[in-house]
């Protein structure tokens, strides 16, 4: 599964994996900014970007055909306005959609290979983020996968059965099967959830979480911070010098 | 629908981002009220279920397929805010872990689903849901969500500068009203089920509520919604069809309202004038939401 | 719908040994060790390790009664072994730095050292157990309280988890349907009945006693 894929990822030990995730969130998010901002030399810009991604994503020791086919999910969505736009006589728009929403793709996937998701939130709290919310999504993580397969499960079991959960369904019948199936799904769920607030008061949960990992801001933190922060930028702008 | 990075004008992108972090930081409070930080794997697992759930596909027309938002059924069983909050975070996950809508335009899908996409599902719940037209209440609110949340991502888009024929656009609306329609059905089959497995999970809300404000309000939005939309793309569409239909002569003062001709003085280019005005629009939609949800609130306390 | 369970005079000390509870599906097994550490609460007195079960005393008691759940996936609820093991000393008011410590130690005593950084959701059910029961050991407790621990264990796991209880220095409180797993480790046991409890005795003496096997 895809999350699985990006969850190893994430555990690599390469320097960029070692650098603290509120630096990394500031560099995806100049890049992601640069990126959106540029109307000009969008074409030539985008082969700098993609380049200095991939160089981001080897000196991650990410493999880089992977990184490369996972941002071109982005893609299908985008064609379809594309298409339309080209068709309406503005290929250059067309381009535009497809072009940054693949970079931003790219560009939030090195983040999120190299950053494990709990680190990620640990750096948005640090950073103001309200705690509540990050806990709600630290606690979606957990538990996306238990679920799914469950679900999964379900439907297995179901089609098993000589169901289909999946198809729009002419008959009353299985549409009320498919959703009595997720309705137990969801007082599963629902049960899990209580069975995970008595092992948190079992453990004398007082009310409050306390955060473990500190992550300090270390020299080679800075470094990162300086040179990639301004890096988006500083490509566009050598690029508009070079190309007329 | 999730919107991606690249496709949103920059005022667009960053308003909608600037407006969202006040939104979502009243949610969490007004969550935090109902649900201690104890509460937080409550709702990430609630937040894990609906995604689990939306990856079940229901085909809906040709190459395309639907799925379970959720909005609506979390705003039932939590709660709106509860709910906002957990829409939010799966919307967060889905942009980070999954390349599923951008993380500059996070700010916009979270307001179109997690917001207007939860709150436009329990205000008709809210004002019908305890009476004889429940399973209407719960099915209206179901496709509102959808509907309002789909709507509002086309005409962010299109006030972005991204090309939608009228053609296009037709296809699209109706693809959502099916997708909305689906929604509905599913989450009302999904309540019925849950009121045999679990009847504690299903609010009830007092009955016999004064409808009619609301429901004027409520199309107020959508109508604005949609308005936007015809005269962000066909502005000339729209006055022919008035001189064809004999108002032209009274069109014109009905167009000279603030945002006249989506123009707004202090921007120079046509461009950034409309984005501008259509920002403004959107935000009043938002306004407007809160204000009805507000006013609502305040009488169910009464 | 919860059963009632009622407990007269019920009465255990360190050397009666690893205690099996026994009985069928619903006749409150569970139930009963929920209200060993105050998660549940009923009519009547529990004292346990010398005090007497109140609101203000739970929190303390909970330090000594170690409960494990019979779903680990549920009580493994952070995203981090480490990070979970350490959930339970960093609530008794540790420092980072010192419940970090206390969890590697515990993790290490289960076997479980390299773990440290990985998501539960990756590890086997027999991981999970051990990582469980590591959580649990991080807060000292007196009392280990296992509530069908070998249910999704495969036979070798059963034997590792096993030979890492006997190990264990803490009384033990196991609820099973293994008896099997119960022989090994068990030389006392409770007979659980529709809410009551229907005989205790010698682990053998029991089983016989009841037909259980």
């Amino acid at each position: 599964m895809h999350h699985v894929t990006l969850e190893r990822w994430s555990r690599g030990t390469s320097a960029l994996h070692r650098r603290d995730p509120r630096a990394k969130t500031a560099a995806l998010l100049t890049f992601l900014v640069v990126v959106a901002m540029t109307r000009s030399h969008l074409l030539a810009a985008s082969v700098a970007w993609l380049a200095w991604l991939c160089l981001a994503a080897a000196w991650a020791r990410l493999p880089l055909g992977g990184v490369l086919a996972r941002a071109a999910l982005v893609l299908p969505f985008g064609m379809v306005f594309a298409a339309v736009s080209w068709a309406a006589g503005d290929p250059e728009h067309a381009g535009s959609l497809l072009i940054k929403s693949y970079l931003s793709a790219a560009a939030v996937l090195v983040l999120a290979g190299t950053t494990p998701v709990p680190q990620f939130l640990n750096g948005l709290e640090r950073s103001g983020v309200p705690r509540f919310l990050l806990m709600v999504v630290q606690f979606l993580y957990r538990y996306l996968f238990v679920i799914s397969e469950e679900a999964q499960h379900m439907r297995t079991a179901a089609r098993s059965r000589g169901a289909s959960v999946g198809g729009i369904v002419a008959h009353r019948a299985r549409f009320r099967a498919a959703g009595g199936a997720l309705a137990v799904l969801f007082a599963r769920s629902y049960a899990r959830a209580e069975e995970i607030h008595r092992a948190m008061m079992a453990r004398g949960f007082e009310g409050h979480f306390q955060p473990l990992g500190t992550f300090r801001f270390v020299a080679a933190d800075a470094v990162f911070l300086l040179v990639a922060v301004p890096a988006p930028l500083v490509i566009r702008l050598l690029v508009e010098k070079a190309v007329p | 629908m999730h919107i991606p990075d690249g496709f949103l004008a920059a005022p667009v992108w960053a308003g909608l981002d600037a407006a969202a972090v006040p939104a979502v930081g009243y949610m969490v409070r007004r969550a935090q009220q109902g649900f201690a930080e104890t509460r937080a794997p409550l709702l990430g697992v609630m937040g894990a279920f609906v995604f689990a759930a939306q990856m079940i596909n229901f085909p809906v027309g040709v190459g395309t397929s639907g799925h379970l938002v959720g909005g609506a059924l979390l705003a039932y069983t939590l709660g709106p805010a509860a709910a906002s909050v957990v829409m939010t975070a799966i919307l967060a996950i889905q942009a980070l872990v999954f390349q599923d809508g951008g993380i500059l335009a996070l700010g916009a899908n979270v307001l179109n689903m997690a917001v207007v996409g939860v709150w436009a599902a329990y205000l008709p719940f809210r004002l019908w849901g305890g009476g004889r037209g429940r399973k209407w209440a719960l099915f209206t609110g179901a496709m509102l969500s959808v509907l309002a949340s789909a709507l509002l991502a086309i005409a962010e888009l299109v006030v972005s500068g991204v090309k939608l024929p009228f053609p296009v656009l037709v296809v699209s609306v109706v693809l959502f009203l099916v997708s909305a329609a689906l929604e509905g059905a599913i989450t009302v089959v999904v309540m019925e089920a849950l009121e045999t497995v679990q009847p504690d999970f299903v609010h009830r809300p007092a009955a016999g509520r004064p409808y009619a404000a609301s429901a004027l309000a409520i199309t107020a939005v959508l109508l604005a919604a949609v308005g936007i939309l015809f005269a962000s793309t066909h502005p000339d569409g729209l006055m022919s069809l008035a001189g064809a239909a004999g108002i032209a002569g009274r069109a014109r003062p009905l167009v000279s309202s603030p945002l006249a001709d989506y123009e707004l003085r202090f921007f120079s280019g046509p461009w950034p004038r409309k984005a501008a005005a259509g920002i403004a629009g959107l935000l009043l939609i938002y306004a407007v939401c809160a204000m009805v949800g507000r006013w609502v609130s305040r009488s169910r306390s009464a | 719908m919860t059963p009632l369970v009622e407990v007269r005079g019920l009465r255990y000390r360190y050397g009666d040994g690893t205690v099996a509870l026994l009985g069928p599906n619903g006749s409150g097994k569970t139930t009963f060790v929920l209200h060993l550490n105050g998660l549940l609460t009923g009519e009547g007195e529990i004292d346990v390790c010398g005090t007497r079960m109140t609101a203000a005393s739970a929190p303390a008691i909970r330090r000594k009664v170690g409960l494990v759940f019979q779903d680990s996936e549920s009580q493994l609820f952070m995203p981090t072994v480490l990070e979970d093991v350490a959930f339970g000393p960093l609530n008794l008011g540790f420092s980072a730095a010192e419940a970090e410590k206390q969890a590697r130690e515990a993790l290490a005593r289960v076997g479980m050292a390299g773990a440290a950084g990985r998501a539960p959701y990756h590890l086997s059910a027999g991981e999970k157990k051990r990582v469980a029961i590591a959580g649990i050991l991080a807060m000292e407790p007196e009392i280990l309280v296992l509530d069908e621990p070998t249910t999704y264990l495969d036979p070798p796991s059963q034997q590792s988890l096993a030979a890492l209880l006997r190990e264990l220095p803490q009384a033990k409180i196991l609820v099973t349907h293994d008896t099997a797993f119960a022989r090994v480790l068990c030389g006392r046991a409770v007979f659980f009945r529709d809410g009551l409890i229907a005989g205790e005795g010698r682990l053998d003496d029991v089983i016989r006693q009841f037909a259980w096997e």
